[in-house]
């Protein structure tokens, strides 16, 4: 008797439990959109004013009339993280995704069109990531004539083959599951099939590929700005205010560095939370707890 | 009006035939055993009867037709695992229409709740979701049924339930049934006729 009662109660601790997972997940996807949020809501509310040069207020520390401080031409630094955050974003889901839509596209099809097409697509496949990163981007970003223009280009030409690599195996592997030949059996067309079976099962993937290339593109717009191919030096990008920086670390003006690396470190934890919350509901085995 | 294989021969690897010269048929309500040693071909010959591979040699046909592709085959075929032939992305609701949408009839006869309709496969036992798998296979246009040890997982009770009410709507819809099944004591009872893999 006791031990039925016992078992009650524990079960019922165990479902509460879970319940509380769920929530918990909610709440931290609530927290990190939420952020992600009042960033943007800041970098269009705040004003352009804040980036006139001020000759009075050069290299003022954080305070609460600066609270990033401001750098040595007067310009406040919060205005000029957020506006950078804004423009680095931007940039980064724009590179990404059509980054990740060539990878997909290049994956299914090298995965279903047979041998002759999946040749070809893992010749280009090796000769992208056989060349050199940078250098590669440097050119693309050169040729096509700098700017957001050119990062955005030169960044989605070359990111996209270890992802396209990953959902040609996946739809390889996936391809001659018993529930496909099921489905053709039913008469099912291969647009059915493709969209009802394949997509879903590469859609994590291709989530997990699309976030792990942000940071990536971030830190490549910042690189290829600090050589002189990207964006111009008074656009607010958080490349360019770090790139900056670099110069005036070594003086003790730590605000410059600190507040807009920490920010940006946030924001990319933001949306690989944002990811893994959802993937986390999305998923059958775990979406009902 | 059966379904024919003729000269059916078949191998994985050249000139070690898995089937050679197999002559097999089933008419629209009647129930066939299939039976034979582990290995001797029997799921090969359902996969080629249902249209999964097409033979090396000879032809499959239905009611004096050629199957076509990319329209509903008649002749369906019910897996032995039944977690490998159900999308684990879907919800039940979404395995069963994708077929055509079952009626509430049919439903009853194999004891699906309501209830399961909405869970993920990993929600239900092998069980539950073959019988799933059945009902998926009864389509209004089927006309044959091949059942590859459907129900070698499930306990005594409840695998006398399921091939009571199978075979019951089997009957009713004229719809001839393939059982492959090592047991011959289940043959034996539900088996018009029974033909030997790999003894001719």
């Amino acid at each position: 008797m006791l031990s039925i009662q016992e078992e009650i109660e524990v079960q019922g601790v165990k479902v509460g439990g879970e319940f509380n997972v769920r929530k918990k997940m909610l709440l931290w996807l609530t927290i990190s959109s939420g952020f992600l949020l009042i960033i943007l809501i800041l970098s269009f509310w705040l004003s352009n004013d804040h980036l006139r040069l001020n000759a009075t207020n050069k290299n003022l520390a954080p305070s609460l009339g600066h609270l990033f401080g401001t750098d040595w031409l007067g310009r406040d630094m919060l205005t000029r993280t957020m506006k950078g955050l804004r423009l680095s974003l931007a940039v980064g889901a724009f590179a990404s995704l059509i980054s990740v839509i060539i990878a997909t596209v290049m994956g299914i099809c090298a995965a279903t069109f047979g041998k002759a097409v999946d040749a070809v697509i893992s010749w280009i496949i090796d000769l992208f990531i056989g060349m050199p990163h940078l250098v590669f981007m440097v050119l693309i970003c050169f040729i096509a004539g700098g700017g957001i223009h050119g990062i955005v280009l030169s960044i989605s030409l070359t990111h996209w083959t270890a992802l396209a690599r990953v959902v040609r195996s996946e739809v390889l592997q996936i391809k001659s599951a018993e529930y496909i030949q099921i489905s053709r059996s039913y008469g099912k067309s291969p647009w059915y099939i493709a969209r009802k079976h394949i997509m879903p099962a590469i859609f994590p993937q291709i989530m997990i590929g699309f976030l792990l290339m942000f940071p990536h593109v971030i830190l490549h717009e910042a690189a290829l700005t600090f050589l002189g191919f990207g964006l111009s030096p008074q656009t607010p990008a958080i490349g360019i205010i770090l790139s900056e920086a670099m110069s005036h670390i070594s003086t003790g003006k730590w605000w410059l560095v600190v507040f807009p690396g920490l920010l940006l470190v946030v924001v990319v934890k933001c949306f690989d939370s944002i990811g893994e919350q959802l993937r986390i509901l999305l998923e059958p085995a775990s979406s009902n707890e | 009006m059966s379904l024919i294989g003729e000269n059916l021969g078949y191998y994985y690897h050249k000139d070690r035939w898995i089937l050679k010269d197999t002559n097999i048929s089933v008419a629209p309500g009647e129930v066939l055993g299939l039976s034979g040693y582990s290995g001797c071909g029997k799921t090969t010959l359902s996969r080629i009867l249902a249209g999964y591979i097409a033979p090396q040699r000879g032809r499959v046909t239905v009611d004096d037709q050629v199957m076509e592709r990319h329209t509903f085959r008649p002749v369906q075929l019910i897996y032995q695992h039944p977690e490998k032939a159900i999308n684990p992305k879907w919800r039940m609701r979404d395995v069963l229409t994708e077929s055509y949408a079952p009626s509430q009839e049919i439903l009853d006869a194999f004891e699906i709740r309501e209830e399961w309709l909405s869970r993920w496969p990993v929600e239900l036992s092998g069980g539950e979701k073959q019988r799933f798998c059945i009902v998926r296979a009864l389509n209004p246009a089927t006309r044959y049924i091949i059942a590859d040890e459907m129900t070698t997982m499930l306990d005594a009770i409840t695998q006398a339930k399921i091939w009571h009410s199978f075979l019951n709507i089997c009957k009713n819809r004229d719809i001839g049934v393939i059982v492959v099944s090592h047991e011959t004591s289940l043959l034996n009872r539900i088996c018009d006729r029974i033909f030997k893999v790999g003894e001719q």
